[in-house]
């Protein structure tokens, strides 16, 4: 419990580090908000008068302890490009990326455990070296290539979905989850590749330790010995690595959106880069960094309830 | 037991080779003209002529991708060395002397290493300006620095107790010396790996990043922007596409094998 609450406190200092870094860094280039929202010919009364208005003239810390309290009131200030409130412009977007997360992870999961475990009892010999090598195959596609052969074949060609041409998530869901299935499948690929391979080192060291070879030596079935002990200490650096790829697939979802058109967060914050739209920047990194926080927390939450070890305060 | 080559190795190398040998050709001659546009040549599928065909201007497929391989091997390129470079100092550094300095770089590591490096790449590139290539080559080389100093950390600071380091303090060697002439040789079983993995991760955050637009400018066009290109006339001129996107493949599964090789060489199997 004192290690939760630890834990918990580290996420919350990270946060606040994080979005703190994320402010002060905007804030710094992208110069006079009111200049950007008015446009360089407005008079210097009007940009005055706005800058009052928007609360520029009053200290940084003062400002960002606002900004932060945004995220939870909804008031992230203004886009510079569309003139709506950031929040209304991002808010929908996150149920898509949350969505193409989800769907990813568990693409991810399903595929590459069973396939790791498999991996895992192979050693030496033609078989091996050849999946290890398709593996390094299949870690060398970048999800942006499968995606556009993904949406050209199944898109254009079989017309199962229209690319490009993104239905609203509450009226036509199951259209939605078309688009989404497949660009789930191109993050997937080169990560499932990863993890099978991350499985198979981890479970193939944990297979030469001592108490393995005693469990054998007693007369122990080896896939009882794999499954009853091996599985199980294995589990902490797996569940980590999950974590890991959590991070891995919101980068990758940043250009697979762009890929299949989904209007996400990736997408947003690419345009909004280009744009130079810093408040939309601003929040969206803010938001990606909390996904990615959050999903590393969790896991060593979940790491400290299996490992007592970690609990001392331990290092594996 | 140690197998100086294995099939990993040779395979990775090859195709590594191979690719390096093209890119450098590229770099002082093409087929064709990379940039001079055809009006009755376009849309031309693979041929002996044009191996990998022509694009909707009627370029010559190959020699653009000579071209823009070369882009993204060279922003690469320099990207793994600006974060070997710093990231092996960094590492030596802390791991060496350890200390206060240490533990708070290593927590800055910890937060840092936790991102994905394209968001962190995208970041940096939006505060520096997007469309210049050599911010993208700084941005992906400062984002890459944190975890050459992580892995080189543990092994300068596993080898600072070891005995041969000891006797060498004990026999007057300046800390400079042990660090590089004692330490760094030995740290080369992790770093070599380390470089391979860096170097894809390079080549893939740049092909992306060019790919969203906010990569090396379309001047030094990259294979990720013209896979950006090439997505648009899919259906007219699918080739352009697929070499392109064949050619990023190889560039990253032939290090791949290396990397593997690599690994295979110094652990045994696994």
């Amino acid at each position: 419990m004192k290690y939760a609450l630890k834990r918990i406190l580290q996420f919350m200092l990270t946060m606040v580090i994080v979005s703190f870094l994320a402010f002060l860094a905007f804030d710094l280039i992208s110069g006079d908000a009111a200049t950007a929202l008015l446009g360089t010919e407005a008079t210097e009364e009007a940009l005055a008068a706005l800058r009052e208005e928007m609360g520029l003239t009053r200290p940084l810390p003062v400002r960002y302890g606002e900004w932060l309290l945004g995220f939870f009131t909804g008031n992230l200030g203004v886009s510079y490009i569309y003139h709506q409130s950031v929040s209304e412009l991002i808010a929908p977007k996150i149920a898509v990326t949350l969505l193409l997360s989800f769907v990813s992870f568990l693409l991810i999961v399903l595929i590459s455990i069973p396939l790791g475990l498999s991996a895992a009892k192979r050693s030496g010999g033609i078989l091996e070296a050849s999946s290890s090598a398709f593996n390094q195959l299949c870690m060398a596609v970048p999800p942006f290539f499968t995606g556009m052969l993904l949406s050209y074949v199944f898109g254009i060609m079989l017309k199962w979905f229209m690319p490009g041409n993104f239905p609203d998530l509450h009226t036509d869901f199951g259209g939605a989850m078309k688009h989404i299935f497949f660009a789930a499948i191109a993050i997937a690929i080169p990560r499932i590749a990863m993890t099978v391979r991350m499985l198979k080192s981890t479970i193939q060291s944990e297979m030469r330790k001592d108490y393995v070879r005693t469990a054998i030596s007693r007369g122990n079935d080896r896939s009882a010995v794999l499954r009853v002990h091996v599985l199980k200490n294995s589990l902490v650096p797996v569940i980590s690595f999950l974590a890991q790829t959590m991070a891995e697939i919101v980068a990758g979802g940043i250009v697979v959106e762009q890929v299949f058109s989904i209007p996400g967060l990736g997408r947003m914050l690419v345009s909004s880069i280009s744009n130079r739209d810093y408040p939309v920047v601003q929040a969206i990194i803010v938001i990606l960094a909390l996904w990615v926080v959050l999903s590393g927390t969790l896991a060593d939450l979940v790491n400290q309830r299996i490992d007592p070890r970690l609990r001392l305060g331990g290092d594996r | 037991m140690k197998k100086k080559m294995n099939g990993f190795l040779l395979a990775g190398l090859a195709i590594t080779g191979l690719l390096t040998a093209a890119i450098l050709l590229g770099t002082v001659w093409t087929p064709y003209d990379p940039a001079a546009m055809s009006g009755s040549e376009k849309y031309l599928a693979p041929c002996l002529q044009h191996p990998f065909g022509t694009d909707n201007f009627g370029r010559d497929i190959l020699s653009r991708v000579m071209k823009g391989a070369g882009t993204t091997f060279f922003i690469a390129v320099l990207t793994v060395l600006i974060g070997a470079v710093f990231g092996t100092a960094a590492g030596a550094l802390t791991g060496y002397f350890g200390g206060i300095v240490d533990d708070v770089l290593m927590r800055l590591n910890d937060a840092l290493t936790a991102f994905p490096s394209i968001l962190l790449a995208l970041v940096v590139i939006s505060l520096m300006g997007p469309g210049k290539t050599y911010n993208v080559v700084l941005a992906l080389g400062l984002v890459f620095i944190p975890s050459f100093a992580r892995v080189t950390r543990t092994a300068f600071a596993s080898a600072r107790d070891v005995n041969y380091i000891k006797s060498a303090r004990l026999m007057g060697a300046s800390s400079g010396r042990i660090l590089l002439v004692h330490i760094l040789p030995n740290t080369m079983n992790v770093l070599l790996p380390s470089i391979t993995i860096g170097f894809n991760n390079a080549v893939l955050a740049e092909a992306s990043m060019s790919y969203l637009g906010v990569g090396a400018t379309p001047t030094d066009a990259s294979l990720g922007y013209m896979l950006s290109e090439a997505q648009g006339m899919f259906g007219r001129a699918p080739w352009y596409a697929l070499c392109t996107g064949a050619v990023i493949v190889l560039l990253v599964f032939g290090v791949g094998l290396i990397g593997e090789g690599l690994q295979r060489r110094e652990g045994g199997v696994g």
